[in-house]
Parts: structure tokens; sequence; C-alpha cells
């Protein structure tokens, strides 16, 4: 036992779900999107999909609220005839009303669309 | 007099405030860029106020209330449209428009689309629409100074032009950027206080809304300024001096149902309780009809009502002196935060011109007689409460009127000018010169200086003998140009990879060209009542949907021609302003 064999190079085992692992192999999504690698496209396309279905969204809401008074007027004819303190029911509505009903979709275009880009951020930053 | 004179006053003074903040700028204003957008370093609340003040127009303020006056219900649709446009602007435009970094329209799309021909026809459309919109300024400048100092017709639209040249000329965007958010609180509280003491005295006096046709509510004598035809809709005598029908006559005139025709100078004298005789460019209906939804005379009231709704929704996106304003907010964030603010302040002002049109229809329903219902709001102070008071009140509308005349010239004037100045005078002078530095700089200025005067010289000379088509439907033919062009080519653009130059060209072509054709249309020629000329009328609904359709065909079939960069710009146009920094901090030197 005097002549010893030379011992097999040390092999460092980790567990696979250290944070050593991670930063080795780590590339940042953000140089996926700079390089538009199918990945960083990906990442781009979803963030860009969350905003055109918000836009969507707004667009419906409002030609909603618009087209759906403008035919309300056409084709209920009772509807032109309401009264609300001695005032028609359409000229409120149309003159009053639905202003701020349009500030309330504008302010949750707003949120929601800035909403989407932190979620779009906290996924391309992630460690 | 001394209402001619308190008018002259109060325009003098908005002039001259309007030149002052000018000067100021002048100072601040040093390089290209500040000439152009004010070096982007404007907050959102300031902005927002700058886009409220550049975009109440003669049409919002003097216009809306013309047309509430005369059609009624139906109308209303244009507040409520102007303001719904930026809801539509702030959801599909606002942030990435302000994150392509683009000065203008053309700019874009060159940034887009990497074309310089698409650039050029952008930048030929942001002139058309410019001086389509121009023109019912300076009608508006025209009439105001007519209606309270009986100035000659060419009068008006040449003051608003001189200051605005003067302004533009000395301190670029800068300097109007705090004039117009400036303007914007000029014009709101000219029209609010006036109308709250209206509604004061009209409650005081507790006459109702009406009912039957439009009769004087005082005795007032109404001169015809060209001959012209008009409808009574109930038999009376009225006192005319003149020539009725062809015959000369002076003093009480017998008239029968139907349509008589004035010659130019007669003057008809109505007194309290007398039905007022309606021209026949204007419907002519009761009170009740006037209320209710669809009552506005028009042959096709629900169809001109959508594609109505459809061109100002989405022409608003496509204006170059409101789209020019979103660079000037520091990110995409404060693009979309300016646009709410905007949304605040246009819900707030809107609430008033229909306030003007509704007590109009009762005090001053002698307008309907000439048809210059745009006057509306002149008059209305004035014969509500006599005396001091009402000179006062005048004054105030006259010079929030003017503010309005003033602040969306200049921004469409500094648009076009700048347009003009780059894209199509630029390139004919910088060929062979090869100077870099403040030489090339003060050229630069020289030239946008140039452009200024033409940008708005070209829309007086329209203006001056273009026929009286009351002024918000001037301008709601320019916004369905902007639809028919500028949206889908802005919508597309950002949300849609796969647009290529050849089909953005084609789709502005067509777009341009029908909606030009049905503007066009309308304007010069009687097309009477049948389909035909509903759809000229409002030619949105048709044109847009076609200008879309051709973009995204004429795209589909030239896929080749989809621009390699395309999905770098799509990054630049949609990821948030701190992520593209950290791209850039990744890029090699």
């Amino acid at each position: 036992m005097s002549e010893r064999e030379p011992l097999p190079p040390r092999v460092r085992i980790v567990h696979p779900r250290t944070e050593a692992v991670r930063r080795a192999s780590h590339r940042p999504p953000v140089r996926e999107i700079e390089e538009q690698t199918r990945l960083g496209d990906v990442y781009m396309s979803s963030l860009i999909r969350s905003q055109r279905r918000l836009a969507l969204i707004v667009c419906a809401t409002i030609a909603l609220l618009l087209v759906g008074t403008a035919l309300l007027g056409a084709l209920a004819p009772r509807f032109g005839e309401l009264r609300a303190l001695g005032v028609p029911l359409p000229w409120i509505v149309l003159g009053l009303l639905v202003y701020p009903a349009m500030i309330m979709i504008g302010w949750y275009t707003v949120r929601s669309a800035e909403r989407n880009e932190r979620a779009f951020l906290a996924l391309v930053r992630r460690r | 007099m001394t209402h001619g004179l308190s008018a002259v006053i109060a325009i003098a003074a908005v002039g001259v405030a309007t030149l002052l903040a000018g000067s100021l700028g002048l100072r601040r204003a040093r390089t290209t860029g500040d000439f152009y957008v004010a070096s982007r370093s404007v907050s959102p609340r300031w902005n927002a106020a700058a886009i409220g003040g550049e975009y109440l127009s003669a049409a919002s303020y003097l216009g809306v209330a013309g047309l509430v006056l005369a059609f009624g219900y139906d109308v209303l649709w244009y507040p409520v449209c102007y303001t719904a446009g930026y809801v539509v602007l702030l959801a599909l435009v606002a942030a990435p428009l302000r994150r392509s970094g683009a000065y203008t329209l053309p700019d874009f799309a060159q940034i887009r689309l990497g074309s310089a021909l698409v650039r050029r026809v952008a930048s030929g459309l942001v002139v058309l629409i410019g001086w389509l919109y121009l023109v019912p300024q300076l009608q508006g400048a025209s009439l105001t100074l007519r209606t309270e100092t009986g100035a000659p017709r060419w009068l008006g639209g040449l003051v608003v032009g001189g200051i605005v040249i003067a302004a533009v000329v000395m301190g670029g965007m800068r300097s109007i950027t705090f004039a117009q958010a400036i303007q914007f609180w000029l014009k709101f509280i000219a029209l609010l206080v006036p109308a709250l003491v209206l509604i004061g005295v009209w409650q005081h006096r507790g006459d109702g809304v009406g009912a039957g046709y439009p009769t004087a509510a005082q005795r007032v004598t109404v001169e015809v300024p060209s001959s012209e035809t008009v409808r009574v809709p109930a038999p009376e005598t009225l006192a005319v001096r003149g020539t009725v029908d062809g015959a000369a006559v002076d003093g009480p005139v017998r008239l029968t149902v139907g349509t008589h025709r004035l010659s130019a100078g007669t003057s008809v004298t109505l007194q309290r309780g007398d039905v007022v005789p309606v021209v026949t460019t204007l419907p002519s209906q009761r009170t009740e009809s006037w209320l209710r939804p669809l009552g506005s005379g028009n042959p096709h009231p629900l169809y001109a009502s959508l594609s109505l709704i459809l061109a100002i929704c989405l022409g608003t996106m496509g204006l170059p002196h409101v789209l020019v304003r979103f660079y000037t907010n520091p990110d995409g964030r404060d693009a979309r935060r300016t646009t709410l603010f905007v949304l605040v302040l246009l819900s707030s002002f809107y609430l008033v011109p229909t306030i003007f049109g509704a007590l109009g229809r009762h005090y001053v329903p002698d307008l309907l007689l000439t048809g210059d219902t745009d006057a509306t709001v002149l008059t209305l102070p004035g014969r509500m409460i006599g005396g001091g008071a009402g000179v006062l009140l005048s004054a105030l509308v006259t010079a929030g009127a003017f503010a309005a005349f003033l602040s969306t010239a200049s921004g469409l004037t500094v648009s076009v000018a700048g347009v003009l100045s780059q894209d199509l005078l630029g390139p004919l002078t910088r060929r062979g010169h090869d100077s870099a530095g403040d030489e090339l700089r003060a050229r630069r200025i020289r030239m946008f200086r140039i452009a200024a005067v033409a940008g708005i010289a070209v829309p007086y000379l329209l203006s001056l003998p273009s026929e009286h088509l009351g002024l918000a439907a001037i301008v709601g033919l320019a916004f369905a140009v902007a639809a028919a062009t500028f949206c889908p080519l802005l919508v597309l653009g950002i949300w849609w990879p796969r647009l290529t130059d050849a089909g953005a060209i084609a789709g502005l072509a067509v777009g341009g060209t029908l909606a030009t054709a049905a503007v066009l249309g309308t304007i010069t020629s009687e097309i009477g009542h049948g389909w035909t000329a509903a759809l000229l009328a409002q030619p949105a609904a048709w044109a847009v949907p076609v200008a879309f359709a051709v973009m995204v065909a004429v795209s589909l079939a030239t896929r080749r021609r989809v621009p390699p960069d395309v999905g770098r710009v799509m990054v630049r146009l949609h990821a948030p302003e701190t992520l593209t920094a950290e791209l850039r901090a990744l890029e090699p030197d």
C-alpha cells in the first residue's frame, strides 16, 4: 500500500437546481431579444399580443358604447321620449354621461397597458 | 360701437399674448430639435393642455354650438367623437408612436418601412390634411371679425395668418407649447363662464325647452348678405324691406307656407313670437323632432351618424398637428398618461358648446334665416344679457374664439411647415451643399420659416372663395381623409409586422383618392338627397375599410418586400424604454 494509485480527478457533483448551475448557463432573455433569436421573438410577440388584445378590447368597448347609443336612438323610439329632470334622456346620455364613461375606459387602458409592460419586464429580467 | 371696440381689444390682447409667449420661447429655442419638438422635455399635464389647446379649433369652439342649434341631437356625435378619438388613439397608437422616435408621420413611415417613397406620399398627405383643416380656422376668424365688428370677409383670416407666422417664425414649437397650454385654459374659461351665466339667466326666466317651430325671442332685424331661398313653415306676415320672390317690398308681407326667394341686402324684421324662416340649406324642423335621435332632417341619419363616428374616432390619430405633440413626451408611458389627461380636459370642455347650441335654439334662432349658425356662441351672450355685462361676456367669448383659431392654426402651420421644409423643399436645396454644423442648422431654420409662410398662405387663399359649409362639417371632411389614409398606416404599421412599403403606398393612394374625391364632390356640387349624396358626404364608412383592405391585400401579395429589420423595429415600438436602454448597453461598440 506504499505506492498509492493516482486518485481520479475530483469531480464536483451539484444539485441541478442550485444557483451556480443556472448562472453558468444563463443567457438573459434580454439578450435573446437583442439577438433576435427564436426565443427572443417569442418574448416580444407575447408582449405585442397582450398589448394588441388590450387595444382590441378597448376599441370594441368604445364601439359598443357609441354604436350602441346610436342604434338605441334608431331602433328604440321610446328612448327618445324618456325624460330625466325635464331634460330628454338621450341628451343626458350623449351630452353628459358618455364623457365619464370614456375617461374610465381611458384609465383602464393606461393601467392595463402598464401592467402588461411590467409583466413583460419581469419575464425578461428573471434570473 | 362699444361692442365692436371691446371685440377688437379682446382680439388684440390674445394676439399680443401669443406673440409674447413666442418671443419668450425664442430665447430658449436654440437648435433645430428645439424648433420641432421642444426637445422632448414637457411634462404630461402641460403637454395634455397643449394638445387640448391645439386641438380645440374653430370647429369645436364655434362650429359645434352652431350645428346643435341647426340640427339638434344628431350632431352631439361631433363633440363625443372628438373626444372618443383620443380613446382610440390611446389604445392603438400613443405609446408605440412615441417609442418609434419619429418626429412626424412621414418619419414614422420611413422608420417602419424604410422607404423614401412612402415617406414622400405621407408628406403630401400631411400637407393636404393640414390645409384642409386650416381653411375652416381662417373662415372662422373671418366670421368672428365680421360678426363682431362688421369687418370685410378677407380681414379675419389675414389677422390670424399674420400672427401665426410671427409667432412661429419667432420661436418654433417650444414657444408654441406654452402658448398652446395657456390657450386651452383661456378657451375653456372663455366658454365656461358665459355658459354658466347664461344657464342662470335661462333658469331665472323659466323659459323651458320650447316646442314647435323656433320663434324669435325678441324683436330683431336680420339682413341677408347674399341672395338665398328660405322655407317658411307656417303662414305669417313679416316686415320685410328689399326683394321677396322678385317683387320689391317695404313693409308687412304675407308669406305663404313653402320656399321664398330673398335677394341680397333684403332685411327681415322679426317680432317676438314670429316663426323664423329657415334657409333651405338647413333643415326646418320642429323642436320636438330636433330633440329626438335621428330627427335632424338628414335623409339617412343613421348612416350619417355611424360614418361620422368612424371618421372622427379613427381620423384623430391621423391629424398631423396632434401627433407631433406626442414626440414631446419623454417616453411611451408618459405619452399614454398625457392622452388620459387630454381625455379629461376634452370631456370637460365639450359639455359647454352643447349648452350654447341648445340655448341658441331658443334665443338666437334668427341665425337660421341667414344660415350663419356658427355665430351662435358669439351672438348669444349679447342677446341674452344686455348692457355692460353682455358686452364683457361677448368680448370674453371673442377672445376665446381667436385663441381657438390661433392655436389650431399655429399648430397646423408648424406641422405643415416641418414637413414642407424637411421633405418637399429641403431636398431641392440640400443638393450641392455639404456644409455641416452651424451653417446647416441656420439654413434649416431659415427653410422652416419660409415653409411656415407657405404653409398658411395657401389655405388663406383657399378660404376666400370656398363655400360656407359649416365649420364643423369641413373639419369633419379633414377627419375623413385622415381616417382613410394615416389610420390604416399607423394601425397596421404598429400591430401587423407583414405590412410592406408597396402595401402602404397602395393603401394611402386609394384611401386618399377616394376620401378626397368625396370631399371635393361634396364641396363643389349640389348632389341632392339620395344615397349617393349621403355616401359622398360621409365617406369614412366605405373609404376606411377599402383603404385597410387594399393595404393588407397588396402587402400579402408583395410578401418578399417585408423590411428585413421589421423585428428590430417592432421591439423599438413596443418594448418599454427601460428595456431598450438595457438592449443598448448589450450592443457591442
